[in-house]
């Protein structure tokens, strides 16, 4: 559906480079990375909004690198909803209809559906400036679907609601995918977002893809000591591997299968890790002795840090588990991970 | 406490004196002159002709820094670009320029002995000593007030209400006057008026350019040289009570409009 063929944007004194990606039709996709790493440049590229230096968009086979954005079918939502202040709520949604070739009966029917859709029938002759955050991001995106889009760009849609009404939009979100055809391009860093809404995303840092794929891939088989790292992979090793073990510093660690031989990382993710205060009788193929550095309350989560034999893991238990097992600095504790949760590259 | 008050106290005098500064010499000039003599100059034909002409040229120099300023407002607001600094610059240069300098400079350049002028000549223009010249030298003043306050406001524009736009569909033109315009117009409407009164209070420029047809400064300046203070006081009263009406009208118009919005 999208294809963008080593796309180069040089604005200002940024620079992104060498930027490929796949999307396919009435996917929903999501592009992640650490803050000015040109997530929004990305979107307003494909928008047309701003000027490319070299490389090619593709929307459904038409190359559109060139067309103004006017040309090509693809709304945008911003982070700061951008409404039109000096327009009323149903004048902001009924925009863009006035530049389709369409039927104001049509035009009316949409607008109805929409305002039902996004629960704004109340709202419709009030001026934007009155609403609350949560309201506007509702007129956002029905003054963005109202044009039937073939793409539609959110950027960020969910960071500056509060975490009850995100939950709420998460699902409208889920909903508005559905039911309509639009191929969903989203900028996120929010990783429950990513992982409930995405089916395939990409992962960008400094101007440049690291790795794009499915959801699963990226957050189980990062490719990169920065994915890992970003995703949230805390046990991140550089080790050296030889048959069906990995070696961190003096550590063995059973992979379960062979690998290439010589030095590579290997990452565990924390959840990924059972602690226990003796031996257990269990099928998982790692177990280790350690000393308790460190504990980290996390909100619902507490983060223990286990040092064994001078190499640090790091695990999340709950608060009733750490309670239990009596963990403070300093305790002796087992360390048990399967050897499926290990992710080598 | 006794530093606070000290403090407020001190402001307070500064403020006070300021304010006196201004506006005791203008109410005593506006209060010196009978109504009986105010009705007699009103029609004096001079005195009503060079009023009428002193805000009608500054009406239409308004109107062209409008015309070519607003493109030139949206794209400094807008763009980047290598010196752009020194293009803001230049449009700072006429309110910097002393005013006898902007007329000698505009008589140099539309003398019959340069290339422009006598460009001018063939098209049949005449700076010195007409209205023509008078509305240029007004320009050359105004503009860059006019585009100073134009561009403020393109920038309280978010370029993302732009880009919204587009991408709904909307050519540039029309995202120029369907968000842009409406959300900038009372900037740019300010900017007019600013402009306008910077023209109107012009004297030191036109005079060297024009001093015939005369200006209302220029007739002030002239009964006080010819007649004294007594003479070309009623004459400066209603020059300011005209624009004062003027622009109180306007600042009424838009502060209500506002509220509609």
């Amino acid at each position: 559906m999208i294809t963008i063929d080593n796309l180069h944007i040089q604005l200002g004194g940024f620079n992104l480079r060498d930027i490929n990606l796949q999307i396919a039709e009435n996917d929903f996709f999501m592009l992640m990375g650490p803050s000015g790493a040109g997530k929004t440049i990305i979107l307003e590229a494909i928008a047309g909004l701003v000027p490319v230096k070299s490389g090619r968009i593709t929307v459904a086979g038409q190359d559109i690198t060139h067309l103004p954005p006017e040309k090509r079918g693809i709304s945008i939502v911003y982070q700061d909803y951008a409404l039109f202040p000096h327009l009323t709520v149903a004048n902001n949604i009924r925009y863009g209809l006035q530049f389709q070739k369409i039927e104001k009966s049509e035009g009316d029917k949409r607008l109805d559906q929409l305002l039902g859709l996004l629960n704004l029938q109340h709202l419709a002759n009030r001026s934007p400036e009155t609403l609350s955050g949560g309201e506007q991001q509702r007129v956002a995106m029905a003054r963005a679907l109202i044009v039937n889009p073939q793409v539609l760009l959110l950027d960020e849609p969910l960071s500056a609601l509060d975490p009850r009404l995100r939950e709420e939009f998460r699902v409208l979100l889920k909903q508005i995918h559905q039911q309509t055809e639009a191929t969903i391009l989203m900028v996120t860093h929010d990783f429950a977002e990513a992982l409930a809404l995405g089916q395939r995303g990409a992962i960008i840092n400094m101007g440049k893809i690291e790795q794009s794929g499915t959801m699963e891939d990226l957050f189980q088989r990062p490719q990169s000591t920065m994915v890992a790292g970003f995703v949230g992979m805390k046990n991140l090793f550089s080790v050296s591997l030889q048959g069906e073990t990995a070696r961190i510093k003096g550590l063995q660690v059973q992979l379960g299968h062979r690998d290439s031989e010589g030095q590579g990382f290997i990452a565990i993710r924390p959840e990924d890790i059972v602690l226990s205060s003796g031996q257990l009788q269990s099928s998982m193929r790692n177990c280790f002795k350690g000393r308790v550095e460190q504990v980290i309350s996390q909100g619902f989560y507490y983060e223990v840090h286990v040092n064994v034999d001078g190499v640090s893991f790091c695990a999340l238990v709950t608060k009733g588990a750490l309670l239990e097992m009596e963990l403070q600095e300093g305790k002796e504790i087992y360390l048990f991970f399967k050897s499926t949760a290990i992710h080598t590259f | 406490m006794r530093y606070k008050d000290f403090f407020f106290w001190g402001t307070f005098a500064c403020a006070v004196t300021v304010i006196a500064f201004i506006t005791l010499p203008l109410l005593q000039m506006l209060s010196a002159p009978s109504l009986e003599v105010l009705l007699e100059t009103i029609v004096d034909k001079d005195v009503f002709n060079s009023i009428l002409l002193s805000l009608s040229a500054a009406t239409l120099a308004a109107l062209i820094s409008f015309i070519f300023g607003t493109p030139l407002a949206y794209l400094l607001s807008r763009r980047e670009f290598r010196g752009k600094r020194l293009v803001e610059g230049i449009i700072d240069l006429p309110i910097i320029i002393p005013h006898p300098v902007i007329g000698i400079a505009i008589l140099s350049i539309t003398g019959r002995n340069y290339w422009f002028g006598q460009f001018l000549t063939d098209l049949g223009i005449r700076i010195m000593g007409s209205v023509t010249g008078i509305v240029t030298v007004m320009v050359f003043v105004a503009i860059p007030f006019y585009i100073k306050a134009a561009k403020e406001g393109f920038d309280a524009i978010s370029p993302r209400l732009e880009n919204v736009s587009r991408s709904l569909g909307a050519s540039m033109f029309s995202t120029f006057f369907r968000i842009t315009f409406p959300l900038a117009w009372r900037s740019m409407l300010a900017g007019l008026i600013m402009a306008c009164a910077r023209a109107i209070s012009e004297f030191g420029a036109i005079v060297i350019v024009a001093y015939h047809p005369m200006i209302a400064p220029v007739m002030i300046y002239e009964r006080f040289e010819s007649y004294g203070l007594k003479y070309s006081q009623p004459v400066a009263v209603w020059l300011i009570a005209v624009c004062l009406v003027l622009f109180l009208l306007l600042r009424i118009l838009t502060t209500r409009q506002k509220k509609n919005v």
